[in-house]
C-alpha cells in the first residue's frame, strides 16, 4: 500500500494541515451501509478524485464533506477545523452538481452572483464577482438569458462559475461532466483544469467520477472505491501501473489476471507483447503460447483476446501501425501466437474477495 | 381517414355545437340582462340598462356580495397557508401515514357537497356552535386547501430537490433558502390555486346552504331569488357580473400554470 505521497508539486505543502481530512466515517441508510469507517486526506491545490462504480460511496462522501447529509459516525475536517456539525451554509466549500441544479427562476448572472448575494456582498461589487466568474468559464455574454435557454454544456458552465464565484476552500464536483457528450466532456475535462491552475488562490478540487479514463486524466490523486470502502489511494500512474488488488486492476483499465507462483499477478494489455510462436523473445521476459480466441478492431488499436495453454485469458493490445493486420481480423482468430512481457510490468495483487480492507496510512 | 377535409369539417361542426352547448345558456342570461321587461319573455322589447341601478341599491344583494367576498378571501387564506405547508410536508418528509394525509385531504373535493354539508352541519349543531361566517369559511376551506395542495405538490414533484441543496450549499440559510429558492419556484403555483380556490368558495350553494344559517351569500341570495321568483331582471344583471369576476381570475390561473420556466433538467442520480 503506498500511503501518502509527498507531492511532486512545489506549492503544496504537505506540513499543513489538510484540505479535508474524513475520519472513520460512517453512513448507512437503513440498513445499506453506505460508508464503513472512511478514512481520507485531500492536500490543499490537490486535484483530488473519487473514482468508483455506482454506489461505491464516492458521491455519500461527497454529501457528508458538503454537509447536504450527517454521517452517523466520524468527523469531517476543513483545513483541520471540525464541520462535522455544521450546515451545508457554513462550511467553505461549493458544489458542482450533477444535475447542475440551477436556479429556473433567475437569470444566469443572477445565479451565479447568488452566493454574493445571500453573503450581503453589495450590488455593484457582485454583479462585477459574477462578470469575471461567466468570464473565466467563456460565458461572458449570456449573463441575461434563462437556464433553460442554456444547452447542456452552457449550464455545465454557469455551475462551475456559480459554485467558483464564492472562491471556496474546496470545490466538490459530483459527476459534474456525466450528462454531456464524450467530445463536450474531454473538452470540459481540460477546461477544469485550466481553472484550477488559473485561480489565483488554488482551490483543491474534489471530483466524484466513475469514469476511470476522466480521473486518470485529471487528477492529482485518485481514491478508488468500492462498497463504502477506499481501495486505494494514489495518483493516477501509481493506481494503473500498480494496482493494490484485483478491484482495482480490473476497474482502472482491463485487469489481465494470472497465477504465478502461487501469486495472483496483473498486467496490463499494452504491455503484453503478441509474436509469432516461434518468434525469437529477449531474454528475461516471461512467455507463455497461447490461441487467439477474439479479435476487436478500435481503430487506432486492435485488441486480441489470448487463450493461454494452461488456461487463462489474456488480453493483448496491438498499435494498428500494420494496415494488413489491422484491415483483416478475421483471419487471427484461431491462430496460435506467443505472448510476452516483462517481469516489471507485472504486478502480484492481493486477492478479490477476501481482500484485507486497504487503508490510507495517515 | 380517406377524407381528411371532410372530417376536419364534421369535427369543427361537431365542436361547434359542443360549445354552443356550454355557452348558450350563458349568452341568454348576459342576454336578458338587458331586458326591459320584468317578464322573461322572448322575443326580448329592446334593450335596457335600467336594472343595473336597481341592482346596484339592492341592499339585500349587497350584503350577500359582501359577504361572499369575505368568505372566499378568508377561505382562500387559509387554504394557501394549509395546503402549502401540507404539500411540503408529504413533499419533503417521510412520515407514518403521510399517504393517509394525501387522500384525506383531496377527498372534500371528490365526495358529494351535500354529505360535506350535512356532516358539518350536525357537527355544528352537536358542538353548539352558531352559524356565522366562520362557519361559512370552514366549509369551504374544507375543499379550498385541496386546490392549493395539489397544485403546490405538483409542483414541488417537478423541481430538482437539488435546488434547495444548491442554495445551501451556496451560504444561504433556510429562511434565505425559503425566500430566494423555494418561494419563488411554487409563487404561481400558489396564485394558481389561490384563484381556483377563490372561484370555487365564491360560487359555493351546497356546503353552504347547511353551513350559513340565516345569512345569505351570493349564490345562496341568487338561488333564492329564482327559487321565489322574485327580483329575476337583478339575478341576471347579478350574474353578468359574476361571470365577468370569475372569468379574470380562471383565466390567469390557466396562463400561470402553463408556462412556468420551471424546468427539470437532467434527472439527479444519487447513491
Amino acid at each position: 500500500m503506498t500511503g501518502t505521497r509527498v507531492p511532486a508539486r512545489e506549492e503544496r505543502r504537505a506540513t499543513l494541515a489538510p484540505a479535508v481530512r474524513v475520519s472513520g466515517l460512517r453512513k448507512a441508510y437503513g440498513a445499506v451501509v453506505a460508508l464503513e469507517r472512511l478514512e481520507l486526506e485531500v492536500l490543499a491545490g490537490e486535484f483530488f478524485t473519487l473514482l468508483g462504480p455506482s454506489g461505491s460511496g464516492k458521491t455519500t462522501t461527497l454529501r457528508l464533506i458538503a454537509g447536504f447529509e450527517a454521517p452517523d459516525d466520524g468527523a469531517v475536517e476543513l483545513d483541520g477545523v471540525d464541520v462535522t456539525r455544521r450546515p451545508p451554509y457554513q462550511r467553505d466549500v461549493n458544489t458542482v452538481f450533477q444535475d447542475y441544479a440551477l436556479f429556473p427562476h433567475m437569470t444566469v448572472a443572477q445565479n451565479v452572483a447568488y452566493g454574493l448575494m445571500v453573503r450581503g456582498v453589495g450590488r455593484r461589487d457582485r454583479a462585477a464577482r459574477a462578470a469575471q466568474a461567466l468570464q473565466m468559464v467563456r460565458l461572458g455574454d449570456l449573463g441575461e438569458r434563462k437556464p433553460v435557454q442554456l444547452s447542456g454544456g452552457q449550464r455545465q458552465r454557469v455551475a462551475l462559475a456559480r459554485a467558483l464565484v464564492n472562491r471556496p476552500r474546496v470545490l466538490l464536483l459530483d459527476e459534474p461532466l456525466g450528462a454531456l457528450d464524450l467530445k463536450l466532456r474531454q473538452e470540459m475535462q481540460l477546461e477544469l483544469q485550466r481553472i484550477q491552475r488559473e485561480l489565483s488562490e488554488r482551490i483543491t478540487f474534489v471530483y466524484v467520477t466513475h469514469d476511470q479514463d476522466e480521473a486518470l486524466a485529471m487528477s492529482d490523486r485518485i481514491a478508488v472505491f468500492s462498497r463504502g470502502r477506499i481501495e486505494q489511494v494514489g495518483s493516477p500512474r501509481e493506481i494503473y501501473e500498480h494496482p493494490a488488488n484485483e478491484f482495482v486492476a480490473g476497474f482502472v483499465g482491463t485487469s489481465n489476471l494470472l497465477e504465478e507462483d502461487g501469486l495472483r499477478v496483473t498486467v496490463r494489455p499494452e504491455k503484453v507483447e503478441l509474436l509469432a510462436p516461434d518468434a525469437p523473445v529477449a531474454p528475461g521476459l516471461r512467455r507463455e503460447p497461447g490461441v487467439v480466441r477474439d479479435v476487436v478492431y478500435l481503430g487506432s488499436v486492435t485488441r486480441y483476446v489470448v487463450e493461454l495453454d494452461r488456461g487463462e485469458t489474456l488480453v493483448a493490445l496491438r498499435q494498428n501501425t500494420d494496415v494488413a493486420v489491422a484491415a483483416a481480423p478475421d483471419a487471427e482468430r484461431g491462430r496460435r501466437v506467443l505472448l510476452a512481457w516483462s517481469p516489471e510490468h507485472a504486478n502480484t495483487v492481493a486477492a478479490g474477495d477476501d481482500v484485507e480492507h486497504v487503508e490510507e496510512e495517515g | 381517414m380517406s377524407d381528411t377535409r371532410a372530417s376536419r369539417a364534421a369535427l369543427a361542426v361537431w365542436a361547434t355545437l359542443i360549445a354552443l352547448f356550454l355557452l348558450a345558456p350563458i349568452l341568454l342570461i348576459v342576454l336578458y340582462a338587458f331586458n326591459p321587461s320584468n317578464v322573461q319573455s322572448w322575443p326580448l322589447h329592446g334593450l335596457s340598462t335600467k336594472w343595473f341601478s336597481s341592482t346596484w341599491h339592492n341592499q339585500e344583494m349587497r350584503q350577500a356580495f359582501g359577504l361572499s367576498v369575505r368568505a372566499a378571501l378568508i377561505s382562500t387564506g387559509i387554504a394557501l397557508l394549509l395546503g402549502s405547508m401540507a404539500a411540503f410536508a408529504v413533499h419533503r418528509f417521510r412520515f407514518f401515514g403521510r399517504e393517509a394525509i394525501s387522500f384525506v385531504l383531496v377527498l372534500p373535493l371528490a365526495l358529494p357537497g351535500i354529505i360535506t354539508g350535512m356532516a358539518l352541519n350536525s357537527f355544528f349543531a352537536f358542538g353548539g356552535v352558531s352559524f356565522s361566517l366562520t362557519t361559512i369559511v370552514i366549509g369551504h376551506a374544507t375543499f379550498c386547501i385541496v386546490t392549493v395542495y395539489n397544485n403546490v405538490i405538483a409542483r414541488l414533484r417537478r423541481t430538482q430537490t437539488s435546488l434547495v441543496e444548491a442554495s445551501m450549499d451556496l451560504g444561504a440559510d433556510g429562511w434565505q433558502t425559503f425566500r430566494h429558492v423555494t418561494l419563488p419556484v411554487i409563487a404561481t403555483a400558489l396564485v394558481a390555486g389561490g384563484l381556483l380556490a377563490f372561484a370555487l368558495s365564491f360560487d359555493e350553494v351546497i356546503v353552504t346552504t347547511f353551513t350559513a344559517g340565516a345569512q345569505n351569500t351570493l349564490p345562496l341570495w341568487i338561488f333564492g331569488s329564482i327559487r321565489l321568483g322574485q327580483n329575476l331582471p337583478q339575478v341576471n344583471v347579478v350574474v353578468l357580473f359574476v361571470i365577468a369576476l370569475t372569468f379574470v381570475p380562471v383565466v390567469l390561473a390557466q396562463r400561470l400554470t402553463r408556462d412556468t420556466g420551471v424546468v427539470r433538467m437532467t434527472a439527479g442520480r444519487r447513491r
